[in-house]
């Protein structure tokens, strides 16, 4: 910086050699006043100081001219950015880039997933009120003699699920509001079940429905072999009621609660990423813990 | 007589004006997804001094409500921006020997009290001032463990089961999520006084935010 020849009368336009000039002037006046120690560990002084005898006020004003210049560009390109976010195409109800980050997002999750890694289980004493929320495609006067599960083509009853070894857990079930509860589920674990009618191999995905698809979610495989991924059928050791999606519903700690579609009546393996009711209203498809 | 005196590194500024958008993002769409579920409140056992929260109305008019979704794109999508600008500022101010301005020392804390008793109008002589005050220097070290805190509690809340020790060790998702809103509440509340020393100070304080320079009264030789 020292070797450059700036001369200190110019009217420098050039907003990076007027901040070196003025700091040449700082240097100079440091080495010519008492500040002439040679360089040691100590920490340099809080400020540099220029001459009181030069042209201050013209230098404030070319760098104001220049700051507020640099300021002002940056000011409107940052709102130009804003704009163009907040108005770019549309994917699942959400501006492109902020899908293709969630997407990004997904793919980090992924790759740092364990299935070892488990929910947090918790005492009975533990367990709080199961809250009731959402209820697309469930209703009360549903023939409940009526259902059966289709997965990958077989058709199983209740029975058939209560055959698989029954695991319960206490975990929390977390809502992608924001709120949770703690509650002891009981069920089949969906890999138990998959294992008997095991899917292709290097299946991505797991669709689930409710009969009459009005509700329906997308799992990736990992999510759905994880070991607490239960197909329940009870709820704090009580048969599930249709508001909490009798007969059987999918407990799968790993995701939000919108994953944990109720009253499920089709179980699909594709490699298709599956449709899923609420990545297509502007939440992230993956929505995993 | 004046003289110039250089006062904020380039980076230092744009560190400072990049995280300020971010964070109104981060904040704005933090919002969004709090509409959701509400439920903080300031009190002391069963008694609510007021909700964390504001008209159902006010929700609509200012577009908050039912913006669940939108939020936590906004959400996942500023966090990076936020994390990687506030990283870069921590490292730069650790390589340039910037931190030695910024960082409390021993004197800070009873220095801090005489800065804020002198703000108040209740002591006269000024405090020691040097680059910044120790109510500055306390203040800004205080945001960026915040900031931090912001990150681990958000990561606590973001991926409960595969950083479920970090959760646990927030005393659980209900009390993570419960800091994580504090913490930004906090933001709000520096943001204020941020500003209304900044107005305060003056004009030469601000300009020097963005130009890097203030101008110092020397007396005359």
């Amino acid at each position: 910086m020292n070797d450059e020849d700036v001369g200190r009368g110019e009217q420098e336009v050039g907003g990076e050699q007027e901040e070196r000039r003025v700091d040449q002037e700082v240097d100079e006046t440091r080495a010519e006043g008492k500040d002439a120690s040679p360089p040691t560990d100590t920490p340099p002084p809080a400020s540099h100081i220029s001459p009181p005898t030069s042209d201050v006020d013209g230098q404030v004003r070319r760098l104001s001219r220049r700051g507020f210049f640099v300021a002002g560009v940056s000011a409107i390109a940052a709102y130009g950015g804003w704009r163009w976010l907040t108005n770019a195409s549309r994917m699942g109800d959400v501006p492109w880039p902020l899908r293709r980050t969630l997407e990004t997002n997904e793919k980090l999750s992924e790759a740092y997933f364990r299935e070892r890694r488990l929910s947090p289980t918790f005492p009975a004493s533990m367990i709080t009120n199961a809250r009731i929320n959402g209820g697309i495609g469930l209703n009360a006067n549903y023939d409940m003699s009526a259902w059966q599960l289709n997965i990958d083509g077989n058709t199983l009853n209740l029975a058939d699920i209560q055959a698989f070894p029954k695991r319960e857990m206490i975990t929390e079930f977390r809502c992608i509001e924001g709120w949770s509860y703690i509650a002891k589920w009981s069920g089949a674990r969906l890999a138990d079940v998959m294992a008997k009618f095991p899917p292709p191999p290097d299946t991505r995905y797991v669709a689930m429905e409710t009969p009459g698809r009005a509700y329906y979610v997308g799992l990736d495989m990992q999510s759905a072999m994880h070991p607490q991924t239960l197909l329940a059928y009870e709820l704090n050791e009580q048969p599930l009621t249709w508001q909490h999606g009798a007969p059987l519903r999918l407990t799968i700690p790993v995701k939000y609660g919108i994953k944990n579609i109720k009253r499920v009546g089709t179980i699909r393996y594709t490699n298709v990423r599956p449709a899923d009711f609420w990545a297509e209203r502007g939440y992230d498809w993956y929505a995993g813990h | 007589m004046k003289r110039l005196e250089r006062k904020h590194p380039l980076a230092i500024r744009w560190f400072h004006w990049i995280n300020f958008p971010i964070l109104a993002v981060m904040v704005w769409s933090g919002l969004l997804i709090y509409w959701a579920n509400a439920v903080y409140r300031v009190g002391v056992g069963k008694h609510t001094l007021f909700k964390m929260t504001i008209p159902e109305h006010l929700y609509e008019k200012w577009h908050i409500a039912f913006r669940l979704g939108w939020g936590l794109s906004f959400h996942f999508f500023f966090m990076w921006l936020f994390a990687i600008n506030g990283i870069l500022y921590v490292l730069y101010t650790i390589f340039s020997g910037e931190w030695r301005y910024l960082l409390p020392d021993r004197r800070s804390f009873i220095e801090a009290i005489q800065v804020t008793l002198y703000d108040l109008r209740l002591r006269k002589e000024p405090p020691p001032q040097r680059k910044y005050n120790a109510a500055q220097r306390i203040a800004y070290t205080a945001i960026i463990v915040m900031g931090l805190g912001s990150l681990v509690t958000g990561l606590a809340i973001y991926k409960p089961v595969q950083f479920a020790w970090l959760t646990y060790l927030f005393g659980g998702y209900q009390m993570a999520r419960f800091f994580h809103f504090w913490l930004t509440i906090g933001y709000v509340v520096f943001f204020v006084v941020h500003i209304g020393q900044v107005v305060r100070t003056g004009w030469n304080n601000f300009r020097a935010m963005i130009i890097g320079y203030e101008v110092h009264e020397v007396p005359n030789e």
